[in-house]
């Protein structure tokens, strides 16, 4: 078999080849692995207006500054979504600089202080965005070694970092930073050669430092974005449509003009929203409303959700692995399985809802948001307003966790739109029907899979086609842009919902196809560990019915066709954690009133990075139908942890807010909008259903630290379909796994 | 017209002008008062995030209008509960176990959960998870925050 060249712009053919089987791998995996441990080059910075801090992405002085005191100030364009970022990040910096982390701040996401260095999504925060200000802090640090060594008239290896000075190793009085500097700067390009120091060397990464915010967050004195006010703001309160795609075509503006404080009603277009001085004084303004919208119908009937997204139009298709030839081995197979899976639209259900503010001062405006990419939010802005791009400021202010990209930007458009007509600063906050109805949703997802088997049970060939909306990780069209018919993206951003479409197993004939569509049904963006969730489901869950198949231990099926040894080692592990029993399913006593199982399922992240391997055991009641998931089981390898504490908040959170998801989750619409406007309507896991979760992370400090925020996730609505089959012999194809489909299931059998 | 209500909030006597008596107390305490501790986070009572002590009770602020309060009634928001230098047990516990994440639903487990102990100070695991079965975490911090109501019970 020859060598394959590779380019890095052509994703589809490096997952084709990371999806490939066990002997293209071992070709191919030492310059994807170099490729992809690559942080990307971050883009040209480009300044405030009045504002002079560098934001460039190559230059030391864009991510740290040193103050008069010798603090450090790192700039971060990564920001922490509550997932304790801002923590690990200060560990990685202050490791670097030998600091105490006291010593070390972090400003996030600020356009004017922080380079671009992309939005904070993908489990890409450590993984890119701290080994980017690790290679600055590791190039400060050869400079200012070199500097003091000029200074001292000694060797660079006498001298070493103390508490903000650079000192002979053998003691002695150190130079501060800042005195070795000019003004302060470094006027330096990050030095891509620069060595990080030796993780043998490590005294803050790797350990499970606190979390830097919590105590402000447990005693109320930290600071959201739903806290933050200006002197003479003003509160906004939007009225959307009541159909999708509805125009206005009169309003009633007087009853809410007569109310107290009320400032103004505007306008524009669809955009209907008003200004009061109160936010109480707002949203009853907003009741008092009476707009006339014209009728619309332009959604699905939702009970026919599946045949719509499978009759939808097909705008390419993405082949994301082929080895072999996949059909001829199907038709050659002893036995040939199919099987059909779905999971429904999801929203990001964040606790508050989104919120911003907005100031348009002597042509500029700032907007301070909790949104994850105000870089991005930057442009859109500006687009929208038609301010230069100079012109505008996002600063980042931590909201409610979003773990994906929900209302928060649109909640900026909303705020500036109003700033501009109001002409005082705005703050506008969404209420939860905003946030149910209104926030871009996690895509329908149809998966339909083929495999064929030869009469031992081996997995001969695999064939699968996925149903999800064409568009990557771009800008998702800002809701007030659209409504008011200024300019805006027009295409979807799904979020790059193709990864993990392909298997991390060797298989001699496998082709995975990605049908891209031309639309869905609502507004789509990306959930927490999009695509990467769905397209796992399926493909984890089809593998056991193979196992099943085939009468062999769903985890012994697993490592037959798995080479790869950190792989291995996570379901190994996560067996002898569970005491995991050996031996095919469905158990042999499927009796009773409660039914009990277990499930494996394993991811390899985007098939190049972060290791899951999941066991859940579940409990079926006979008679209801609930599914209950008392103990989930998981075990992950993501390099080298920066923080292990923080780490094991993220695999908790992840496994439980996936089974909320697997058990309880849909957004419900009827041919005009989102239904589904509460937390009655779209409940969520509540204590007493909530699993424990118990977990061993493998630290590999030697390795580059990968992404750990969304992996976890991806692994937990399979194992649990696979212990639901393993306590039943019902199958769950279909995501959220309901009372009444575990009902029909059951009579079914 | 506005008027002027009396209110008892985090030890003292307060008074703030609003020009709705419907108002709900969660606008008061965050706009009027500035205590930023209770959070808004459905309006509708489902979520808990807006949690506050009224007499010694958990009870959902966002729901609860200024005109069903009397000026004898004590409120105590999580900024009442306890300080960084001086933490409640529950709050101390909270850090302990590192039992947040984004932290929006953090004030309501802690304000729910120092209700529980004043009434019950050994619950149940089940007790307590019944007693925060209304509080909604979307993090999935779950398991920490149980495990920091036990911390506190122990301690108190």
């Amino acid at each position: 078999m020859s060598r394959t060249p590779i380019s890095p712009l052509n994703l589809s053919r490096r997952a084709l080849l990371q999806g490939s089987g066990a002997l293209v791998v071992s070709f191919a995996l030492p310059p994807l692995r170099a490729l992809a441990q690559t942080p990307p080059p971050i883009p040209p910075a480009l300044p405030t207006r009045g504002l002079s801090k560098s934001v460039a992405g190559d230059a030391v002085d864009g991510f740290l500054a040193i103050g008069e005191d010798g603090r450090v100030t790192v700039f971060s364009g990564k920001v922490d979504l509550g997932t304790g970022v801002r923590t690990a990040l200060t560990q990685m910096a202050a490791e670097e600089l030998d600091l105490p982390l006291e010593s070390v701040t972090v400003i996030q996401g600020d356009t004017g202080l922080t380079p671009d260095q992309g939005p904070t999504y993908g489990s890409l925060s450590i993984q890119n965005g701290g080994a980017q200000i690790r290679q600055a802090a590791a190039t400060a640090r050869q400079a200012l070694i070199r500097l003091a060594a000029e200074r001292l008239g000694a060797a660079p290896e006498t001298l070493t970092l103390k508490d903000g000075t650079v000192q002979p190793r053998s003691g002695g009085t150190g130079i501060a930073f800042g005195d070795l500097l000019t003004n302060r700067t470094f006027a330096l390009k990050v030095d891509t050669t620069a060595r990080p120091k030796d993780p043998a060397l490590y005294t803050l990464v790797g350990k499970p430092v606190a979390r830097l915010d919590l105590p402000g967050k447990i005693t109320g004195t930290f600071t959201y974005m739903q806290d933050f006010r200006l002197p003479g703001m003003v509160h906004g309160r939007v009225v959307r449509p009541p159909a999708i795609g509805a125009t206005l075509e009169s309003v009633d503006e007087a009853e809410a003009l007569a109310l107290p404080g009320v400032i103004k009603v505007v306008r524009a277009g669809n955009f209907l929203a008003v200004a009061a001085e109160t936010e109480w004084g707002a949203i009853k303004a907003a009741a008092a409303l009476k707009p006339r919208w014209s009728r619309a119908e332009t959604l699905p009937d939702q009970t026919k959700l599946w045949q719509h997204v499978r009759g939808s139009t097909v705008t390419k298709d993405d082949v994301t692995s082929q080895v072999g030839d996949a059909d001829a081995a199907l038709k050659g197979a002893a036995k040939v399985l199919e099987a059909t899976y779905d999971f429904a639209i999801h929203t990001h259900g964040s606790i508050g809802p989104s919120c911003a503010v907005a100031e348009l001062k002597d042509g500029a405006l700032t907007c301070w948001t909790a949104s994850q990419m105000t870089h991005a939010l930057r442009r859109q802005l500006a687009a929208m307003t038609g301010l230069s791009t100079e012109d505008v400021r996002c600063v980042y202010l931590e909201g409610s966790g979003c773990y994906g990209r929900n209302g928060h930007e649109d909640a900026a458009a909303d705020a500036t739109l109003l700033a501009r007509a109001v002409g005082r600063p705005v703050r506008v906050q969404w209420s939860r029907a905003d946030e149910h109805g209104w926030d871009p949703k996690g895509p329908p997802t149809l998966i339909d899979l083929k495999a064929g088997l030869d009469a031992d049970g081996g997995l001969v060939a695999w064939s699968s086609q996925f149903f999800v909306p064409e568009g990557a990780a771009g800008n998702v069209p800002l809701v007030a842009a659209d409504l008011a018919g200024l300019p805006h993206e027009t295409t979807l951003a799904p979020g790059n919902i193709i990864q993990n479409s392909a298997i991390p197993y060797g298989v001699a004939n496998v082709r995975t196809v990605c049908h891209r569509l031309a639309d869905t049904p609502l507004r789509p963006s990306w959930i927490r560990t999009p695509g990467r969730m769905q397209n796992t489901y399926a493909n984890e869950a089809f593998l056991d019915e193979l196992a099943a198949e085939a009468g062999i231990d769903p985890a012994a099926y697993r490592l037959r066709s798995l080479k790869d040894p950190r792989g291995r080692e996570v379901i190994e592990r996560v067996m002898a954690l569970a005491q995991w029993e050996s031996r095919p399913s469905p158990k042999a006593d499927l009796s009773g009133d409660v039914l009990r199982g277990r499930g494996v399922s394993y991811v390899r992240y985007e098939l190049y990075r972060t290791y899951v391997a999941g066991i859940a055991e579940v409990e079926v009641d006979r008679r209801t139908g609930a599914i209950r998931v008392p103990r989930f089981f998981v075990v992950q390898d993501c390099g080298q942890i920066i923080n292990p504490d923080g780490v094991r908040n993220q695999l908790e959170g992840n496994v439980i807010q996936t089974v909320s998801r697997v058990l309880k989750e849909e957004v419900t619409f009827d041919r005009k909008a989102v239904t589904s406007l509460d937390w009655a309507s779209y409940p969520i896991l509540t204590f007493p259903e909530v699993p424990e979760v118990v977990m061993e992370l493998i630290d590999r400090p030697a390795e580059k630290p990968w992404g750990a925020g969304e992996p976890s996730a991806a692994i937990v609505p399979s194992a649990i379909s696979n212990a639901v089959f393993d306590a039943t012999g019902v199958r769950m194809r279909s995501v959220p796994f309901s009372p009444v489909k575990m009902q029909d299931g059951l009579r079914a059998t | 017209m506005p008027r002027t209500s009396s209110l008892h909030v985090n030890g003292r006597a307060v008074s703030v002008r609003v020009d709705d008596p419907e108002t709900p107390l969660l606008y008061v305490l965050r706009n009027d008062l500035e205590l930023h501790g209770p959070r808004f986070g459905c309006g509708l009572g489902q979520c808990g995030a807006c949690t506050v002590h009224i007499d010694g009770a958990a009870v959902r602020s966002c729901v609860t209008p200024l005109s069903s309060l009397t000026p004898d009634q004590k409120i105590v928001t999580l900024e009442g509960l306890g300080t960084q230098e001086a933490p409640h047990p529950v709050q101390a516990a909270f850090i302990a176990e590192q039992a947040a994440q984004c932290g929006y639903c953090i004030n309501g487990m802690v304000m729910q959960s120092a209700a529980l102990l004043t009434r019950n100070a050994k619950p149940s695991e089940a007790e307590i998870k019944q007693e925060l079965a209304g509080n909604l975490c979307r993090c999935g911090t779950h398991a920490r925050i149980l495990r920091a109501v036990k911390r506190a019970a122990s301690s108190i």
